[in-house]
């Protein structure tokens, strides 16, 4: 592809004039919704600002640390780095909707237990990643989940004990 | 992020036409152009997701070999049964980029076409040929510890940042892409190119053309090969240098070999006659050593970057005894075999 980098090939002179807002249909948690969505949003946008789940965390905005981490059609991805109105008709889970108070999912259960988190805004995308993590097979030593939930970066330098967690949940195969 | 009008074709002529436009980009997995937008390097008027298009499977070439749809993930592709049996070199570049939930999302195409790391390419507040031709190199004289240490010009010493492409370099594998004029096919060592005078260029697909699949030769190298790859820390880091090796040995011999860097050059680097100077020779630490004399012949640092030349010196021998005594580099364990 050609580059498309120099200023004058800005939107001004667009054939057409870039849409304010576009029709999607995503299902969130297991509710459907029907979105008006600017195409320059992203996913981490659409959750956090329009739709209030602050569960899902921003940290670096780039694709570099993870946080932001929400399942997408059952597989994790890195939702700052996907335009919403591209996902149409898919399946997003993030952390609201794994598990709530009062009913953790087996992960967040196990991350308070093994003291896998410190100030915890890590924790989010930490606890999607390893959902997926389980869902895809391909870890099951303890190298393999450090290898596997390498994409998550946690400043607090809680990674012992979130492997610790990670290979209980994995172990015990109770991970829903 | 600049607004941009977002077009979703359904089929692969709808694609090419609004994607000829000059302003126009395509979408795959995003992972690296919906980044270059929110850095405002890239400021595409039109972006065509090309996600609908069917180009997401792997299927077996008449003849042997295997053909990789362009919106195959990264994961599912290395995670293919036939691609971990046959071509355990590409699996391993590519397990060993990025991160798990990115792969998930990068697409093949996606990462044949993805830009350099180049720290004043990502800031448009410094100069860069690349990013705007004529404004000069910010990293020629400055910060310049990933860049490259061969093939670079006077305007650009970027490298390209794949893993990916550095196996499909060593596989000889073959592009094929469908633009304006049709369809045609890519030798892989054609499809990336040198920055020479138009560093703007990364490599040979003219405005409009897409890649749709890549087609994988059947010799895949299977028993001896490895994917070394060396960085600042052991995942989620780009390499400063990395090797592929695919070797073919009969009786003690080296029958076939394929040897290519990345983290070094602005296209996975190979040097054909470092190669054809190894064949027929038993495997040694000596053979191994003039083969990376001959791939660095001309290497020259920029300063930050000089340690590149002696370790990328002394990882390609490491590459070629891991590969002759068929014990590939793990990418789980990292520590060096
Ligand atoms: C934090 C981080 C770390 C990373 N680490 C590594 C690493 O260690 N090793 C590595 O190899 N990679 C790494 N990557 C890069 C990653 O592999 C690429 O971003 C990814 O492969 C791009 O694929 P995509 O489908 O998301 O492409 P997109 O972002 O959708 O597109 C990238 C470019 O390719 C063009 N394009 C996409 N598909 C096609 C097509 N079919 N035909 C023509 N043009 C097309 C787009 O227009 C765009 O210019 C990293 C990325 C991030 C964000
Ligand atoms: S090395 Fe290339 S990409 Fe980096 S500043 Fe120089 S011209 Fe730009
Ligand atoms: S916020 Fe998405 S990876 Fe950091
Ligand atoms: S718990 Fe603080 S960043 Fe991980």
């Amino acid at each position: 592809m050609t580059h498309h980098t120099s200023p004058k090939a800005g939107t001004a002179h667009a054939s057409a004039a870039p849409m304010a807002s576009m029709g999607a249909s995503l299902t969130i948690n297991g509710t459907p919704h029907q979105l008006l969505i600017e195409p320059w949003t992203t996913l981490l946008d659409l959750l956090r600002e329009q739709l209030g789940l602050t569960g899902t965390k921003k940290g670096c905005d780039h694709g570099q640390c993870g946080a932001c981490t929400v399942l997408l059609d059952g597989r994790r991805i890195n939702s700052c780095l996907k335009l919403a109105v591209s996902l149409d008709g898919s399946e997003v889970t993030t952390v609201e909707g794994l598990g709530q108070a009062g009913r953790l999912h087996p992960l967040q259960a196990a991350f308070i237990e093994h003291d896998a988190f410190q100030c915890g805004y890590c924790t989010p995308g930490q606890i999607c990643s390893a959902a997926g993590l389980i869902a895809e097979g391909h870890a099951r030593s303890r190298e393999e989940v450090r290898e596997q939930m390498s994409g998550n970066l946690c400043r607090c330098g809680a990674y012992t004990n979130i492997a610790d967690a990670v290979l209980e949940v994995l172990e015990k195969g109770d991970a829903r | 992020m600049n607004p941009f009008v977002y077009a979703r074709p359904d089929a692969l002529p709808e694609a090419v036409r609004l994607g000829a436009t000059g302003r126009a980009a395509f979408l795959a997995g995003g992972t690296n152009l919906v980044d270059l937008m929110k850095e405002n390097v890239a400021r595409p008027a039109e972006v065509v997701d090309i996600n609908r298009l069917a180009l997401r499977d792997i299927v077996e070439i008449d003849g042997g070999g295997l053909r990789i749809g362009a919106l195959v993930t990264n994961a599912d592709t290395a995670y293919d049964e036939r691609v971990r049996r046959r071509y355990p070199l590409l699996c391993s570049a590519i397990l060993a980029g990025a991160s798990p939930q990115l792969r998930n999302a990068a697409t093949n195409g996606g990462n044949l076409n993805q830009r350099t790391r180049c720290y004043y390419f990502y800031d448009v507040q410094t100069p860069c040929n690349k990013r705007e031709p004529g404004q000069g190199c910010g990293a020629i004289g400055g910060a310049n510890r990933i860049h490259a240490i061969l093939g670079a010009s006077p305007q650009c010493i970027a490298t390209h940042p794949s893993d990916m492409c550095v196996a499909l370099a060593a596989l000889e594998a073959v592009v094929r892409v469908t633009g304006p004029q049709g369809e045609r096919t890519i030798p892989f060592e054609d499809y990336h190119r040198l920055p020479g005078n138009e560093p703007w260029k990364d490599n040979t697909l003219a405005p409009g053309e897409l890649v749709t699949a890549i087609d994988l030769p059947p010799e895949g190298f299977a028993a001896h090969h490895t994917y070394l790859k060396l960085r600042d820390r052991l995942s989620y880091a780009f390499a400063l240098v990395s090797v592929a090796v695919g070797m073919r040995v009969e009786e003690g011999r080296v029958a076939d070999l394929r040897i290519a860097l990345g983290g070094v050059a602005h296209k996975p680097w190979r040097r054909p006659q470092a190669e054809a100077a190894m064949r027929g020779q038993a495997p040694s630490r000596e053979l191994f050593e003039a083969a990376a004399q001959g791939l660095l012949e001309g290497a020259m640092g920029q300063g930050d970057n000089d340690f590149k030349i002696p370790l990328a010196r002394r990882a390609i021998v490491r590459a070629l005894s891991q590969a002759a005594a068929g014990t590939p580099q793990s990418q789980t364990d990292k520590r060096i075999a």
